[in-house]
């Protein structure tokens, strides 16, 4: 099962490295993975998105907790969550495909911010399965290139994940 | 205030944390800080001949005290060489703090002359590594070394040095920090109370109970709290190798250690029981054998002071995490006044336990006749017998080091000195030079074989420099024994590159240093040699004592069995 674990840790050179490393040390994997220091600078927040079994996922938990820089983490799978992530697209928006696109992206409420005579380039926001599916939609249009940010998420309602 | 540079904060910090020695060697990244320690006499630094055997000196006094090593390199090679030392503490988690010298930080990511990023080499090796950004926090960041290193699972930490954070120009205040606070590390300092009592109510029904107890015991100084509570519920108890003396050997209720190489009566006891109380133990594949096998009708209590050891290969019904010290005593409490449900059903399982004693008595080896080669295990019996099983042990990697762990017997902690998790050749001389020094007046003995004493053997001059008295008792089969031993059973007798040809003579090669040699190759020689061995607590002297190549470690178990799946000698099993 897919699980998106969040992670409160030190913002110090090396910390981000040993998360990674463990993931690859200890055969764990890494869906996505997303990084950035928080209104605390010297907190960063981490979440990564993970498949395993519930045995698998234990372990990744108890070593990520192990970890000297790992302050505190979260697993937003075991409740009620926002998981968001962002996805920049470059298509290319020639002729009657030109319209399409703009079409195709209003319908998933996304936003073109960016225009040249032959191609749009497209932001939208949301979980990761809207996002595939934008990209489905996108496909025969004739996609360009992807950026996406990989998940990131909050818990729903009063639980707070801080120090 | 005092001001004082970089490379003199690490020399007085080293002086106020109290450590005693340092092992290391010189080189351009760290000559400030040699500078600084040769204008002190406090510590006192042992110039080694190689950092690997720095690294494993520290560990083997780390074991032997249970207070941190620590190692001081230089930069590039000279930390590359210590990777396989900080590897071994890590698996074995033994507190160690390697101080390592580092090219200028401008620079760093240049590929200059010695440097390399050993932060990243030993990320997966550590318990945690730091890079020095500023001298200033010099004195902070030793103190969390040594605090990191020292508590909750202990391990060994990294500190990178920048060669221009110890540069004898700029100085900064220097305060000896007493204490350390990190939000982010906060080890257990007691288990859940409920789930212990859960652990105690489970202990008292038992029928078939057995202690299964591990390295976590002794580093975890618990082995008096453990032997008080095992003595009080009369249940037997098997160590792991690196558990082995924190429960006395020589009392009946110990059945020795367990898994591949142990003994009978533990892999049957734990096979057959009904509830398996493990403390510091951490279900290793060279103890459970096949997990899907193991120990069928147990229910599982669970004592680690690291979340991450439980449920990690074989699923805990009660697990606490807690440090083995006071989660046994909160044990103890609970156990004292109290009766267990069934004294008969315990007095039948010792009878079964005697029984399997009684199974495997002589046939695990045959001793020599006069005249014959020597068996190694008799050996390492003669030598518990002259040094009383008091002396500090330490092994290297392969057959001898089960046959010193086999027929030594152990009644303290901290005695036997091997690298159980890493299994790292090389290591037990380096090993036994370390705790001499630190404990002078008692016996230290490396028991090894002819091949790992020359991955090593280069520390004779270390010896020679600082008068180390250790014994070294070289169990010389020719060969590489436990490759050998496999490649006998599972190979068809293909020897691919296990025996040894062009061996040195060690008796002139241990004469070149100074030190005294004494062949051994019959019975009638080896407890007189033993003697002269031991007669001087101060001089080094080596055995080399020639012993039956053919010879192989059993018990052993049957790869992908349960744990009773045994060979117990080469034509018998289980």
């Amino acid at each position: 099962m897919r699980h998106i674990i969040s992670i409160l840790m030190e913002n110090e050179p090396g910390a981000l490295s040993r998360v990674v490393g463990l993931f690859s040390q200890r055969n764990f994997n890494i869906e996505t993975l997303n990084v950035a220091p928080t209104e605390d600078p010297s907190l960063s927040r981490l979440t990564v998105t993970t498949i395993g079994d519930d045995r698998v996922i234990e372990q990744i938990t108890k070593h990520l907790n192990k970890l000297i820089d790992v302050v505190k983490l979260v697993d937003l799978t075991e409740g009620n969550h926002i998981e968001r992530e962002l996805m920049l697209v470059k298509v290319k928006a020639l002729g009657a495909a030109r319209d399409e696109v703009k079409r195709t992206a209003d319908i998933f409420r996304a936003q073109v911010v960016d225009v040249t005579p032959s191609l749009y380039t497209v932001q939208i926001t949301g979980d990761a399965t809207k996002l595939d599916a934008f990209l489905n939609a996108m496909a025969p249009l004739g996609i360009l290139e992807v950026a996406r940010t990989g998940v990131s998420g909050i818990a729903r309602g009063d639980k707070v994940l801080s120090l | 205030m005092e001001l004082l540079s970089g490379a003199d904060m690490i020399a007085r910090f080293l002086q106020d944390e109290g450590v005693e020695y340092i092992y290391g060697y010189p080189g351009g990244a760290a000559l400030h800080i040699y500078d600084a320690l040769f204008r002190q006499d406090k510590v006192k630094h042992i110039l080694v001949r190689h950092e690997q055997a720095a690294t494993h000196a520290a560990d083997g006094f780390a074991r032997a005290s249970g207070k941190p090593g620590c190692v001081l390199v230089t930069s590039g090679p000279g930390a590359t060489n210590a990777v396989t030392g900080i590897a071994t503490a890590y698996m074995d988690s033994i507190p160690l703090v390697v101080l390592c010298g580092q090219v200028m930080s401008h620079l760093i990511g240049d590929d200059a002359f010695q440097e390399t990023d050993i932060v990243g080499v030993t990320r997966p090796i550590v318990k945690h590594s730091f890079a020095i950004r500023h001298p200033s926090e010099i004195p902070e960041v030793l103190k969390k070394a040594f605090y990191l290193a020292a508590t909750g699972r202990p391990g060994p930490v990294v500190v990178d040095i920048p060669k221009d954070m110890t540069a004898p120009t700029e100085r900064y205040e220097y305060v000896y920090p007493k204490k350390i606070k990190m939000r982010s590390y906060n080890p257990v300092t007691r288990g859940h109370a409920g789930q212990i009592k859960k652990a105690v109510e489970l202990m008292l029904k038992a029928k078939r109970p057995v202690f299964y107890t591990g390295g976590g015991v002794v580093t975890g100084k618990a082995s008096e709290g453990l032997t008080d509570l095992v003595k009080q519920l009369g249940f037997p108890i098997t160590t792991t190798l690196m558990g082995i003396g924190a429960y006395p050997q020589s009392d009946k209720q110990c059945l020795g250690w367990l898994g591949m190489h142990g003994s009978y009566e533990s892999n049957m006891a734990m096979h057959h029981a009904d509830l398996i109380i493990a403390i510091g133990a951490r279900f290793d594949d060279r103890v459970t054998n096949n997990t899907s096998k193991f120990c069928p009708t147990a229910k599982i209590i669970h004592v680690d002071v690291d979340p991450s050891s439980i449920s990690k290969t074989v699923r805990a019904d009660v697990p606490i995490v807690g440090p083995s010290s006071s989660v046994i005593n909160e044990m103890i409490s609970l156990v004292q006044g109290k009766s267990i449900a069934s004294p008969e059903a315990l007095t039948d399982w010792w009878k079964q336990i005697d029984t399997w004693r009684a199974e495997r008595e002589g046939k695990l080896y045959e001793p020599s006749k006069p005249g014959e080669v020597l068996k190694p295990q008799e050996v390492v019996e003669a030598l518990c017998r002259v040094t009383r099983g008091e002396a500090y042990v330490t092994t290297d990697v392969g057959q001898h080091q089960m046959f010193a762990a086999q027929y030594y017997k152990f009644d303290k902690p901290n005695r036997l000195i091997t690298s159980g998790g890493l299994g790292t050749m090389g290591f037990g001389f380096p090993a036994a030079m370390g705790i001499k020094q630190n404990f002078p007046d008692d016996d230290v003995v490396c028991v090894t074989g002819e091949g790992s004493f020359q991955m090593m053997m280069q520390e004779l001059s270390t010896c020679k420099q600082y008068g180390v008295g250790v014994k070294i008792v070289n169990l010389n089969n020719a060969s590489l024994g436990m490759v050998r031993q496999w490649q006998d059973l599972n190979y068809k007798s293909r020897h691919a590159h296990s025996y040894m040809e062009s061996l040195p003579d060690f008796h002139m090669l241990i004469e070149a240093y100074g030190f005294t040699a004494i062949t051994v190759n019959t019975i009638d020689e080896l407890e007189p040699a033993l003697e002269r061995a031991f007669a001087n607590k101060h001089e080094l002297v080596f055995l080399d004592v020639k012993v039956d190549p053919f010879e192989h470690v059993y018990p052993m178990q049957v790869p992908l069995g349960s744990m009773r799946d045994m060979l117990l000698s080469k034509t018998e099993r289980t």
